[in-house]
């Protein structure tokens, strides 16, 4: 019982970097701009973050400095893509490239640091309850703030006025353009408060999760995060369950090897990706459902008048 | 200016950023420059001779704070040992494959006489380029295949295990170890059955469970994987992954763990019983003294705690005293070379003698380890 607990707990907490990430990625793809960059971006974020946690000692500025750098190394991204029109794919591509060696030679004096401990964090009362109160109430704030943050988007997106006018620069930016929204500038805004998502996913990485800073910490779960949105066919909610299918399947393969379960470990770290992709296309097959949800214009350049 | 010409120039601007990014990346390669270092050629009115030139091969980052850590402090003692007899060259990050032989190749032509290659998966590639460059000596760490230039060399990281090992069968309290595991080769088997053993000798009912990670960095898929072997009841852990994450894991927990490959003990004061070290200045001295005065010879190497080239330093001062000095007299039975780590009777998992009463393991049978000692729990996954 106490094992599941504890499983439970462990599959929050290795979803939450993806969730954070994923539901980023959802909103400057349903912007119509795919940003490739995530995983750059992540990295540059998780030093920053990393950075100033050790500095100030203070997880909030730790997420403000990853925000902020993930938000920047975004614009930058969105002034090449959106006002310079380059191609979002081979741009985003090299955002990677970029913040994989620019993360590894800014963060060269903060390899083998450590941060100060910070108190653990548990919801008051709720944590005493048998079994939930371990799996469920005892995480950091960021964790309830991931679902929060998804449940915030889907109100956004699909109940709002602003998220309306979203959908339809990613749908019909020529359309959006014609009746007089500033397609660009929107565009930009959500590269950049995607790229800040990303960035808290990157400083929980660095800050919370691991905690440690070392070259390559993010190890490609900026590219795990993008495949999500897709196979999640951009919906917010499925995001958030999809990263933590893929978050549990990990802790669970790991329960199952360290219980000395004869399975081969190589089948066993291939199932997180196997369970996620066949659980997401499952509940996403039919094909009208993704055409519907699929930003029309995602990659393609917009040219005003 | 016309729209076309304007957008040419928008064109060009983007593919220049491009080019920038991409050369910002590409700069893996440093080179540590002896200012003095003269062309071979000018070398005939020098006074002095030109430097011998020495280059080593990295597969991490030296940032890495391990495996390639420590090789590149084995360098900066050649160059303090040395002093201007020698220039040394890294190229670090070098993935295993292809670019490892253009890598290899570079080297050679630019001339090194001495090349070190810090990875198994160099392996194929260095001996293609040996067999193109008689005249330069080459080294592989950790592999199997030599040729009349190239050798190879080694560490015992076992012997590491078992006195860790010492200590975690005296710190546990739920007598169940934990490990980290990368993939299932030799070598990692060998530092599994090796902990277990060292546990075993100080406390019988030791069990030890094991996750293979199937990778050898990934900080928070190792912390992962620390999670679950503690969420399980492990209550001292090794790992011989490359990051700090396990120790930081056991930490956050109230568990032990040990360093690997360097000193980590600042990491995690609480949970650090001890790190695992290895020092190869040892062999990288003999090695560039061997060309130096002409004995190079083709040979395989491996050296142990004897040799100074592996220890278990740092132990925690919170350690029981009888721990420390079970520790002290297995190592010095293993410098004195009375101890042997493998030395029968030994079972594997499943109950079948792997050495009889007596005898010792040779190096033949610890390149072939290909099973679990009695202890630990599971099976060694396999290919098929």
């Amino acid at each position: 019982m106490n094992e599941i607990a504890l499983l439970v707990a462990a599959t929050l907490a290795s979803g939450t970097p993806l969730a954070l990430a994923g539901l980023g990625l959802l909103l400057n793809e349903k912007a119509g701009v795919l940003n490739l960059g995530a995983e750059g971006i992540m990295l540059v974020a998780a030093i920053a973050g990393f950075a100033a946690a050790f500095t100030t000692g203070s997880d909030t500025l730790a997420f403000a400095a990853g925000a902020l750098a993930g938000g920047l190394l975004a614009a930058a991204f969105g002034g090449l893509v959106i006002w310079l029109n380059t191609n979002q794919y081979a741009t985003g591509l090299a955002v990677s490239l970029f913040g994989y060696g620019f993360s590894a030679f800014v963060g060269v004096g903060y390899v083998g640091k450590k941060l100060a401990e910070s108190s653990p964090f548990e919801v008051p009362l709720l944590a005493d309850i048998p079994f939930l109160g371990p799996a469920l109430f005892k995480h950091h704030p960021m964790v309830y703030l991931t679902i929060a943050l998804a449940l915030a988007i889907v109100w956004f997106l699909y109940r709002s006025r602003a998220g309306l006018v979203l959908r339809a620069i990613g749908e019909a930016p020529e359309s959006a353009h014609a009746l007089g929204y500033r397609v660009r500038w929107v565009r930009l805004a959500a590269v950049v408060a995607g790229g800040a998502l990303c960035g808290v996913a990157g400083a929980f990485l660095s800050v919370v999760y691991a905690p440690l800073w070392v070259e390559g910490l993010v190890a490609g779960r900026g590219w795990i995060a993008l495949a999500l949105t897709t196979f999640a066919t951009w919906r917010p909610l499925r995001v958030l369950l999809g990263a933590y299918l893929f978050g549990g399947v990990t802790m669970l393969q790991f329960a199952l090897q360290g219980a000395g379960v004869n399975v081969a470990s190589q089948l066993l770290a291939m199932l997180p990706y196997l369970a996620t992709i066949v659980v997401l296309a499952l509940i996403s097959r039919n094909p009208a459902w993704i055409r519907i949800n699929m930003p029309a214009s995602l990659g393609k350049p917009f040219h005003p008048g | 200016m016309t729209d076309l010409s304007k957008r040419r120039l928008l064109h060009w601007a983007g593919i220049t950023t491009l080019a920038a990014t991409a050369a910002l990346v590409g700069c893996g390669k440093k080179e540590e420059p002896k200012p003095t270092a003269a062309a071979p050629a000018a070398s005939a009115a020098a006074p002095k001779p030109a430097p011998l030139k020495v280059a080593f091969v990295y597969v991490g980052p030296v940032g890495d704070a391990g495996w390639t850590f420590a090789h590149d402090q084995g360098r900066k003692a050649l160059e303090a040992e040395y002093g201007d007899r020698i220039a040394t060259t890294f190229v670090e990050k070098v993935p295993e494959g292809a670019d490892a032989e253009r890598v290899i190749r570079d080297l050679a032509a630019q001339g090194n006489k001495i090349i070190f290659a810090t990875s198994f998966g160099f392996m194929e590639p260095m001996l293609k380029v040996a067999a193109e460059f008689p005249d330069v000596k080459f080294e592989h760490a950790t592999g199997y295949k030599t040729a009349p230039n190239m050798r190879i060399y080694d560490a015992k990281f076992y012997e590491d295990a078992y006195l860790a090992g010492v200590l975690a069968g005296k710190m546990t309290k739920s007598n169940t170890l934990g490990f980290v595991a990368s993939f299932p080769i030799p070598e990692v088997l060998r530092n599994i059955n090796a902990y277990t053993l060292g546990a075993q000798s100080v406390n019988p009912k030791v069990k030890t469970r094991v996750v293979w990670v199937n990778t050898w960095f990934d900080p928070p898929k190792e912390s992962d994987a620390a999670q679950s072997l503690i969420n399980g009841g492990a209550d001292v852990l090794l790992q011989n992954t490359d990051s700090t994450a396990v120790l930081q894991t056991a930490e956050k927990n109230g568990k032990y763990a040990f360093g690997w490959d360097s000193d980590m003990s600042a990491v995690a004061p609480k949970a650090h019983l001890a790190s695992c070290v290895v020092d190869w200045s040892p062999y990288y001295k003999k090695a560039v003294k061997d060309v130096m005065d002409g004995s190079w010879k083709t040979e395989r190497t491996v050296w142990g705690v004897k040799e100074g080239q592996n220890s278990l330093a740092k132990i925690a001062d919170f350690v029981p005293e009888d721990a420390k000095k079970k520790v002290d007299e297995v190592k010095d039975g293993m410098k004195a070379g009375s101890f042997e780590v493998f030395t029968g009777p030994l079972l594997d998992n499943t109950g079948k003698e792997r050495l009889a009463k007596g005898v010792q393991a040779d190096q033949s049978w610890k390149d072939k380890v290909d099973f679990y000692v009695k202890g630990v729990e599971g099976k060694i996954p396999s290919g098929n």
